[in-house]
């Protein structure tokens, strides 16, 4: 079969599987969309790249920081990998993946949130400890 | 007798997707935890740490800004080629998948100068845990990087004769190595702030 012929038959299916989707036009202005996303995405990275050199406070910079790699990976899932005109159940799988992401990630930040809370506790009875002993010279 | 494998083009009726896609799919959510776990272990950690350098310091920002510039540019050019094969043009679909495979292998290259530097500063995985972590979720993101390069390489080689009998098969297979890709395209989005910025 020839490259040509095989090319029909592509298209042909394709068009089967995702009507209106794979018209040659259709298929034009996806590869112009995917330029424009690569140029929002080189944007992002120099715009991330400058942020972390403003020295913001450390918190605001993770915050800001996490926030651009956020919008990055939401557009390379939503038209690289076509996302926005995925099937239901891709979504299933992904909506289940990301409830236990959720708790992956839940477990050290409760337990770092724990110990955070632990430290001030026993940093405050520290704090009280050594004036004792300066505030009980008198029963001696 | 050889038997066909069942919907490698069409739809099957009950998932709507081609059996493919739905693996590459179910695949990708176990990468997710398997990278989700690192990441969990760097949130733990780095905020259990009296102290932890900030990566701008001791990485070397400006290769890892250029690597991500590659691997988003081998995004573009995957998306590229499977949208040159959906119009049957299996020449410059062949060629977009030759540019994501040497943009993998400038990736890889970058990586190793990267890794060679700190070597002979005498960093290493042992020197500490910001070190530990940091050649841990690299190296791990190389590695997918290199079965990716390697998949590529199947597809523009040995595996395009598959373009002259069975395009539509062809043409998922370059769909979904293209998922692939951009989830490992997806995690360096987050791992380079995370280490080399923040």
């Amino acid at each position: 079969m020839s490259d040509h012929a095989a090319s029909h038959e592509a298209l042909e299916h394709h068009d089967e599987d995702h009507s209106g989707h794979n018209s040659p036009e259709a298929i034009h202005a996806e590869k112009r969309k995917y330029l424009i996303i690569f140029f929002v995405l080189a944007v992002l990275t120099v715009v991330t790249v400058a942020v972390s050199r403003m020295h913001l406070p450390h918190a605001m910079a993770i915050g800001v920081g996490l926030l651009i790699a956020t919008v990055k990976a939401s557009l390379v899932a939503a038209f690289f990998m076509h996302l926005i005109t995925e099937r239901k159940l891709v979504f299933t799988v992904l909506a289940i993946t990301v409830v236990f992401f959720a708790v992956l990630l839940w477990g050290p930040w409760h337990h770092v949130y724990e110990a955070e809370e632990h430290s001030k506790k026993v940093g405050a009875i520290s704090t009280e400890t050594p004036q004792q002993p300066a505030a009980q010279p008198a029963h001696h | 007798m050889e038997l066909e494998i069942p919907y490698t083009v069409r739809p099957r009726p009950d998932t709507g997707l081609y059996n493919g896609k739905l693996g590459i799919w179910l695949f990708l959510a176990s990468e997710v935890m398997l990278f989700g776990a690192l990441f969990s272990s760097l949130v733990l950690l780095r905020s259990s740490a009296p102290d932890w350098p900030k990566g701008a310091d001791i990485l070397n920002v400006p290769l890892a800004t250029l690597n991500t510039f590659v691997l988003i540019a081998s995004s573009v050019t995957v998306v590229l080629a499977w949208a040159n094969l959906r119009l049957g043009d299996f020449k410059w679909g062949r060629i977009w998948l030759g540019v994501t495979l040497a943009c993998g292998f400038g990736f890889m290259i970058i990586k190793a100068i990267e890794y060679g530097t700190k070597f002979s500063h005498q960093q290493f995985p042992g020197t500490n845990n910001f070190f530990a972590t940091y050649y841990m979720m690299t190296g791990l993101h190389g590695l997918h990087v290199i079965g990716g390069m390697i998949v590529f390489a199947y597809l523009i080689g040995p595996g395009a004769k598959m373009w002259k009998e069975k395009p539509n098969q062809y043409t998922n297979r370059v769909e979904i190595t293209g998922l692939y890709w951009h989830f490992v395209d997806l995690v360096w989005i987050f791992l380079f702030p995370i280490l080399y910025l923040l």
